[in-house]
């Protein structure tokens, strides 16, 4: 009764939506299983496409949780799979790629997509294999008041300048540890570097192959801008990831951070913070490095894909249901949840890093198969440099050892 | 007992131990012999939000014939046992050839990530074990000491440590030592240092472990030693003081002795759990200072792209084969003591 009365709702708002409209949920009486991770924008799409679609369906269900990354391939392997769509990332597409368990949307995007904007697609080898609907990417957090007392002028825009404010904050009195990021043990301490790496004009693989390619002067260089950041971190960075970081933000105790633009919208609204915070938070471009151009940041999306090992007509189903909902009426809704990638959004003061970022040339994290296996020896291995017992050179040694272990095991590398 | 009626009698635990104990171990053996196939990789254009690269891709139909030809993979026998994530023999050799002294082998030595494991675990094992060994038999004299009245209360108390989940009782004291928690925050302001945090160094990281892995197990060996105080003969103790032997000498010469079975008992438990010490290492977000084997493990099985089922299997191969290595002094001693008795 509620779901029908939800659906009666959502066709109501999209009669009376400026676009009117009407939503095509393609087959009816199928079955629509959705798995995705749980933050406000997947269940803003999730939700739309269950008030559009929910009483043409003839199972409706909606599965958001975290950690969905850690069984997704599990999820989808058995036929029929366990859900029909499992909303994704650069990098977790790759993973179900990497084991054939989504298909390819071209013909259903002809049938249902026609308000999809091109750049939403996303294309490999020719075949669409996912609709992104948002964009998220690392980038600056300053607070202006802090700055302005420090004696900074201005936003920093490179490292360099990012480092001499601390060591003005510092020497100011106003706090010892002015930088926060996320350099928690593992994935976050992976994701720093790769960052940095970017940002000096690094590669981590070899052209063409799966060979590694850190231990070069760009991984040197990458370490070294790390390292001047760290000098001025929180003491406990290498417990800290988006969580931490954010409450430590939130709490006034840091005055430039670098952490994802989806915490924008969190650390700006009127919740967990002090007005002193929040109207004196500026979102800006990911800061450049070494005298490069290239933002230290990499470029994600969010978007949907169609399980493989499911019957057509769930698949048609369900691709419809999603992408109904990726309209302007979200955006009317939904605008500041998200850095969206869907016609008719304004972007406002959570987007303005990431659209900065973006613009200023940073790199999208690469869709590699065995990309997985190098963030994991990045996140291991780097620790011992970040904690003083080992040089650059022998830390980024033991990553490409530990890689060459792993690609090995993996059927990669011979 | 007829050999035949004890068959008969042992013959339900024993098919269940086989089922559910020996052939999963055999499966992990069997699974750490094999690698996976060698991936078939394409490389194309791939276009998004962000533009087109050329990237490579598997082809998975190609790697699925593969995989069908061969299910379980590509036998690579024991060599992922001396990989460099293990074993690491070859790395061993190389450290051996550069090393300029004992000091330069160590050091790379602690460069390979199982004997850095090795390391912690072992000592968080030979600290934690004869502490939790030792405490636990005083808290239990102890509470026996005490009035009748209060040791309802005062078991119940000394239990609380062990019915708080691990997981639950090690975030908690980890949100405590926080650089912004409680106990952190005091101590930098008694050492009047920002910069003092437990979970920033590695030997104040590895005492916080450990203290917190004696609170945790404490309880265990106490309620254990407490059940075996009810029985220690009262006419030997009775003896013992006739003879003037004092507290301290009654508590070595008698209760200490008539205890040791529970003694062997409670240290094999600990030393087992104690090597695979896990959920500590993960509350405190240690893993910067600390790892365990366990740690590796599920490393190594959470990837869900890529999981690596031989390196995992191996690693729990080799935890076993630890296990059994620390246990064999103490099953060697029952197996002499019940020998013994047998004669």
């Amino acid at each position: 009764m509620f779901l029908k009365k939800a659906a009666l709702a959502g066709a109501i708002a999209g009669l009376m939506g400026s676009t009117a409209f009407a939503a095509d949920c393609g087959p009816s009486g199928k079955s629509v299983r959705i798995l995705g991770s749980d933050f406000p924008a997947i269940q803003a799409v999730a939700g739309a496409a269950e008030a559009n679609c929910a009483a043409n369906a003839g199972e409706f269900t909606i599965n958001l949780r975290d950690n969905t990354r850690d069984m997704m391939n599990q999820a989808l392997t058995p036929n029929p799979a366990e859900y029909t769509s499992v909303i994704v990332a650069n990098s977790t597409l790759t993973q179900l790629m990497n084991d054939g368990l989504v298909r390819p949307l071209d013909e259903y995007v002809a049938k249902y997509g026609q308000h999809l904007k091109p750049s939403q697609l996303i294309t490999i080898g020719g075949n669409v294999m996912a609709v992104a609907f948002m964009a998220n990417s690392q980038h600056l957090f300053s607070r202006t008041d802090v700055l302005e007392q420090a004696g900074v002028e201005g936003i920093p825009a490179t490292v360099e300048e990012v480092v001499a404010a601390a060591e003005k904050i510092r020497a100011a009195g106003i706090m010892e540890h002015p930088i926060v990021m996320n350099m928690k043990v593992g994935w976050n301490v992976g994701e720093i570097f790769n960052l940095f790496f970017f940002a000096n004009g690094g590669e981590l693989f070899k052209p063409g192959s799966a060979e590694p390619n850190v231990n070069s002067p760009e991984g040197i260089a990458a370490l070294g801008t790390i390292k001047s950041l760290l000098e001025y971190a929180h003491p406990d960075h290498l417990s800290h990831a988006s969580n931490e970081t954010q409450g430590l933000w939130e709490a006034g105790k840091a005055a430039m951070a670098i952490m994802w633009g989806s915490r924008g919208g969190a650390v700006l609204d009127d919740e967990g913070s002090s007005d002193e915070v929040t109207s004196n938070t500026v979102l800006s471009a990911a800061p450049t490095a070494g005298g490069g151009s290239t933002p230290a940041a990499t470029l994600w999306w969010d978007g949907v894909t169609v399980a493989k090992n499911i019957p057509d007509e769930d698949a048609e189903a369900t691709f419809a249901a999603l992408v109904s909902g990726l309209t302007s009426d979200l955006m009317e809704e939904h605008n500041d949840k998200a850095i969206w990638l869907i016609e008719g959004f304004r972007p406002g003061p959570a987007a303005a890093g990431v659209s900065a970022t973006a613009a200023a040339g940073a790199k999208p994290y690469p869709m590699i198969p065995f990309i997985n296996l190098m963030h994991n020896a990045l996140g291991s291995e780097l620790v011992d440099f970040y904690k003083g017992d080992e040089s650059a050179e022998d830390a980024l040694a033991d990553v490409e050892a530990a890689y060459r272990t792993a690609a090995k095991e993996a059927g990669f590398l011979q | 007992m007829k050999h035949r009626t004890f068959f008969w009698f042992i013959l339900p635990t024993l098919s269940a131990m086989v089922l559910f104990i020996a052939l999963p171990i055999v499966s992990v053996f069997i699974q750490s012999l094999f690698v996976q196939h060698e991936q078939v990789l394409v490389v194309s254009e791939s276009c998004g939000p962000f533009g087109c690269v050329e990237e490579t891709q598997v082809d998975t139909e190609a790697t699925a014939q593969l995989r069908e030809e061969q299910p379980l993979g590509r036998f690579n026998g024991l060599a992922t046992y001396f990989d460099r994530s293990h074993l690491a023999s070859a790395e061993i050799a190389e450290v051996w050839r550069t090393s300029t002294g004992l000091s330069s082998f160590i050091d790379g030595i602690m460069d390979l990530k199982f004997y850095k494991a090795l390391v912690f675990t072992l000592t968080y094992t030979f600290v934690v074990t004869p502490l939790v060994l030792i405490f636990g038999l005083a808290v239990a004299v102890g509470v026996n000491n005490l009035p009748k009245a209060f040791r309802g209360v005062a078991i119940f108390i000394s239990l609380l440590p062990f019915l708080v989940a691990t997981i639950v009782g090690s975030m908690i004291l980890s949100w405590m030592v926080d650089g912004e928690g409680i106990i952190g925050a005091t101590l930098q302001n008694i050492f009047n240092d920002p910069s003092l945090s437990i979970k920033a160094s590695t030997p104040l990281m590895w005492i916080m472990l450990m203290v917190y892995g004696v609170w945790h197990t404490l309880p265990f060996a106490f309620i254990t030693f407490y059940a075996g105080l009810q029985t220690v003969p009262q006419d030997t103790l009775e003896a013992a003081r006739v003879d003037g032997a004092n507290k301290w000498q009654t508590m070595i010469s008698v209760v200490v002795p008539h205890l040791m079975p529970l003694v062997s008992f409670v240290t094999l438990m600990l030393l087992m759990d104690n090597f695979r010490v896990f959920e500590p290492l993960v509350s405190f977000q240690a893993e910067a200072h600390a790892q365990s084997l366990s740690t590796f493990i599920v490393s190594d099985l959470r990837e869900a792209g890529n999981p690596l089922y031989a390196s995992a299997s191996a690693t729990s191969m080799l935890t076993i084969l630890g296990v059994v290595i620390l246990l064999a002094p103490v099953l060697i001693r029952t197996w002499r003591d019940f020998n013994a008795k047998a004669h």
